[in-house]
């Protein structure tokens, strides 16, 4: 029989706030460890684009000033997973920047591990070319050209980075890019309790009070043992319930029953829950399942140029009645007058047209788009090599988004810009472009790590 | 014949992950769960028609136990791709509610 060990997960994201009485519950119910996930892909691939964080640097801040003395006073470590939203070296050294910061003010020392999990490109084209990156899904062949194009590249760490840190004797462990389990899972691991109940008591954790059936309310608390995981939550009202739990494998996920991490596959098809009373669900019954071939997956976000934007609303019901004719009419008219305005190929630019009031957000899926709208606000997106060509064309396309009539016989019409100037700059935009993973020999193999001490 | 929004309790879309979609249909009962296995839902084409996605590559999971019918697909675009429509995918379960059940 070995010791259980106890995870509080204060909140799905670094950054988001909780009560700070519910870390101080925690504590008193015996939390072994604190871990906190700093980021995810959901917000896009901006983020990783250009390596900075989704979260205002006060908001991440705020939580760390409750969980770094927490920690300190507890006498257990701190680890914080994909740092700085996307896990880029900077992410990591953003997030160190701040902890040294409250650790200074707060006259206390710390060890602290930083991992890094950016990947080098030319490192990784030398690994596609020995054939150990590999497609997941859906996904093609990869090409040099697709990594080389790539601003910021991280590789998902698994939990052994973190178990050697922890071993190390690191306080805090600060990681770039990794899975949103490891953090969780590492302290059951490396004490020797079962995978199957560590790396799933991770995954209804990752999204902090999300699998309670109040979410907002704070974290939970995890305890791992030989036979399963309990999952109660941190804030005195709030509850988990069977449904709560067993529904959060669906959460984010395509496939409910199975999720990969880098040494093999936790598989939850024969997860069994229990409520043990009104506020704390057990699990029994899952396996993981280890991989013989241990894999890295990537994440990659390439630049795909310059935006500008026009926002103007037409409220006019004329216009609204014949919509995609008005919106043929602009669209036509820039096609023809472009490339010989401003000497640019059709492939150096793109434009995007968004209704929003008629079938914005589901385009042609939208089931209801024969509907004539009250009113709709036209979003023009200009795309271009850079910024002042995106900006141009967005002038280009100003008095159109103003005055286009629908016919060359109609009235001259007057839409509703809402800013003045109505181009809007956006920048450089990205996309995410690898969905690939790497064959390691060892699952540290990828990422690098520097320890350093803080404050006083 | 009624329509899934009119028997579903609650309807959810969202990423999983930068390229693919999931839709998670939670349903009161288990005779509410064995109608909507009984309609469209959980046929590949019927989803794949509603989402301009190949058939081939939608994955569907009937799960009893919670009364959920969850189907994941391809994103038809990238996440934050130039034409993304709906950066986290919380939209995308509005063409299913009028699947008639």
């Amino acid at each position: 029989m070995t010791d259980p060990i106890r995870v509080l997960f204060p909140v799905g994201m670094l950054g988001g706030g909780f009560p700070p009485e519910t870390v101080a519950r925690g504590i008193e119910l015996g939390a072994d460890i604190i871990a906190v996930d700093g980021g995810s892909t959901d917000s896009g691939p901006h983020y990783l684009g250009t390596a900075t964080a989704k979260t205002a640097r006060a908001a991440v801040d705020r939580d760390l000033r409750v969980l770094v003395p927490a920690a300190h006073d507890a006498g257990i470590p701190l680890v914080v997973g994909s740092c700085g939203t996307s896990g880029t070296d900077a992410g990591v050294d953003w997030v160190h920047d701040i902890v040294e910061g409250i650790c200074t003010d707060l006259g206390i020392t710390r060890k602290v591990t930083r991992i890094y999990a950016e990947q080098d490109p030319a490192q990784l084209v030398e690994l596609l070319a020995q054939d150990r990156i590999h497609p997941l899904g859906t996904a093609g062949e990869l090409k040099p050209e697709t990594l080389e194009r790539c601003r910021h590249i991280v590789g998902l760490m698994g939990a052994e980075p973190f178990a050697d840190a922890l071993r190390d004797g690191a306080d805090i462990v600060l990681a770039g890019r990794s899975t949103d389990t490891a953090l969780a899972a590492v302290l059951p691991l490396m004490h020797g309790l079962p995978a199957g109940p560590a790396w799933h008591a991770a995954k209804i954790a990752e999204c902090g009070g999300l699998c309670t059936e109040n979410p907002r309310s704070g974290g939970v608390l995890l305890t791992v043992d030989d036979n399963g995981f309990t999952v109660e939550p941190l804030a005195a009202e709030a509850r988990c319930s069977v449904r709560s739990v067993a529904a959060h494998m669906l959460y984010e996920n395509a496939d409910p029953f199975r999720l990969r991490e880098p040494a093999g596959t936790l598989d939850a098809s024969g997860a069994v829950y229990t409520a043990l009373d009104e506020r704390r669900v057990r699990v029994e019954g899952v396996t993981f399942e280890p991989v013989a071939q241990q894999t890295i997956k990537l994440e990659g976000a390439a630049s795909v140029g310059f935006q500008s934007q026009l926002i103007t609303g037409i409220r006019d019901p004329e216009i609204l009645g014949r919509l995609d004719e008005w919106c043929g009419v602009l669209i036509a008219y820039l096609d023809k007058h472009v490339p010989s305005t401003f000497g640019l190929n059709p492939d150096e630019y793109h434009f995007s047209l968004r209704r929003f009031g008629h079938d914005a957000v589901l385009g042609e899926a939208e089931p209801e788009r024969d509907i004539p709208p009250r009113e709709v606000g036209i979003v023009l997106t200009v795309t271009a090599p850079d910024q002042a060509t995106a900006g141009d064309l967005a002038k280009f396309a100003n008095p159109l988004m103003l005055h286009l009539p629908i016919d060359d016989d109609s009235p001259f019409p007057t839409f509703a810009f809402i800013s003045s100037p109505a181009e809007i700059t956006r920048g450089e935009v990205f996309e995410f472009v690898l969905q690939h993973a790497v064959d390691v020999a060892d699952e540290r193999d990828l990422f690098r790590t520097v320890r350093t001490v803080v404050g006083q | 014949m009624s329509t899934l929004r009119e028997v579903a309790t609650h309807i959810r879309a969202k990423n999983a992950g930068p390229f693919w979609l999931t839709v998670d249909v939670f349903l009161p009962d288990r005779l509410a769960f064995d109608r909507v296995v009984a309609s469209g839902l959980t046929d590949p084409v019927v989803v794949g028609r509603t989402y301009e996605v190949d058939p081939a590559s939608v994955r569907v999971f009937p799960i009893p136990d919670l009364n959920v019918v969850k189907v994941s697909f391809p994103r038809p675009t990238t996440q934050g791709s130039r034409d993304d429509r709906d950066m986290h995918g919380g939209q995308q379960f509005v063409p299913l509610l009028d699947l008639p059940v």
